[in-house]
């Protein structure tokens, strides 16, 4: 009865995901590995310390506008749904004691409602 | 007497550790599994096999970047964006070495696994409990991690699976994954200038390279952190985390 789209992308090929997960396993894993391979080095650097401590808000906040533009340029996106959702999230995990899982859901379900029932 | 202090001493009771192991993993696990049915579902509803799944689960491992891949896949980006993407959005886990037990693993295979599963969760847990650390407890601890993560991946492509069509509206989950994340990482004012400087490199690229507007932002957001760095450097304004 509701909120069913016939048309599923066709999925990547095989050998590109399996080079993307292979990438995916190697850079992750010298990111984990390596580090106590020349652990007494990079402990004494001040600036790599520094980079992984203004690294993640930035990082993860390029991510979130990236996939906001990304979202917000499709030309299926109305631009007012997407902020309502954005706006729900963002009031949910500030205000109900930043539990992720509710945040995205309560967001996510926003979204899917009025994607699918508003016009 | 003597009989039971010798069995105190008497080498690892391994059944033991293992439960102590599979204790430390459930916390954790009781949020990866959910997020992993999420990350199942997104998965197929976006369009991805179903295998590709438990793939980027057992071999990526790395929870939000896996959200993310879903869609860099379905957008076919090439592979050196996601080799860069890779490096920054897990950067943070070089430091992870300096707390985490590794060295309680003596078998090389093992010590391999342990490494690879060095996820966030699994850090968190070792920092919370620094002392007491065998490697059956830790193994069992991050193999139960991993087994909680793939297993929700796969029930969530089951449940994909037994939906017909596609939820219009559901790849939302994706942005609204990493605002949670953005807003977790800027607790403290602090930590609000290199959200600022995201913003500019995020324009930037769009401005430059808007067909490569991950891979440029993350090299532009980079650049004006280091100057960040070099510039607090001379006017003396910075203070070092791990205090040298």
């Amino acid at each position: 009865m509701i909120l069913l789209a016939t048309n599923t992308p066709a999925p990547p090929a095989t050998w590109y995901i399996i080079a993307a997960v292979a990438i995916m396993f190697t850079v992750t894993f010298t990111l984990r590995a390596l580090p106590f391979a020349i652990l007494a080095n990079l402990r004494g650097s001040k600036f790599v310390n520094i980079m992984a401590l203004w690294m993640p808000a930035g990082i993860l906040g390029l991510l979130a506008m990236v996939i906001f533009y990304s979202t917000a340029t499709d030309p299926a996106t109305d631009l007012w749904k997407l902020l309502v959702a954005v706006a729900v999230t963002i009031a949910s995990h500030l205000l109900l004691g930043r539990r992720t899982l509710v945040s995205i859901g309560l967001g996510t379900v926003t979204y899917v409602i009025l994607v699918n029932f508003i016009g | 007497m003597h009989k039971e202090s010798l069995a105190h001493t008497s080498p690892l009771d391994y059944r033991r550790e293992i439960r102590t192991g599979l204790k430390l993993g459930l916390g954790p696990g009781l949020g990866l599994f959910p997020m992993g049915v999420a990350l199942g579902l997104l998965a197929v509803q976006s369009g991805l096999p179903g295998w590709g799944v438990p793939a980027l689960s057992t071999f990526g491992y790395a929870g939000s970047l896996e959200f993310l891949m879903i869609d860099l896949l379905m957008t076919g980006t090439g592979l050196l964006t996601i080799a860069v993407t890779t490096f920054f959005v897990n950067f943070r886990h070089v430091f992870y070495a300096f707390s985490f037990p590794l060295h309680v693993v003596k078998n090389p295979i093992a010590k391999f696994y342990s490494m690879h599963a060095l996820i966030d969760e699994a850090y968190a847990v070792t920092a919370a409990n620094p002392t007491g650390w065998t490697a059956p407890r830790l193994l069992a601890m991050q193999i139960s991690m991993q087994v909680y993560w793939v297993g929700g991946g796969i029930v969530g492509v089951l449940v994909a699976w037994t939906i017909p069509g596609t939820i219009e509206g559901l790849d939302f989950a994706l942005l609204a994954l990493f605002i949670t994340l953005t807003l977790d990482a800027v607790r403290t004012r602090e930590q609000l200038p290199s959200l600022i400087i995201a913003v500019i490199a995020v324009f930037a690229a769009a401005l430059i390279a808007p067909e490569q507007i991950i891979f440029a932002g993350m090299i532009i957001f980079m650049a004006l952190l280091t100057i960040r760095y070099f510039t607090a450097k001379r006017k003396g304004g910075l203070y070092d985390p791990a205090g040298n």
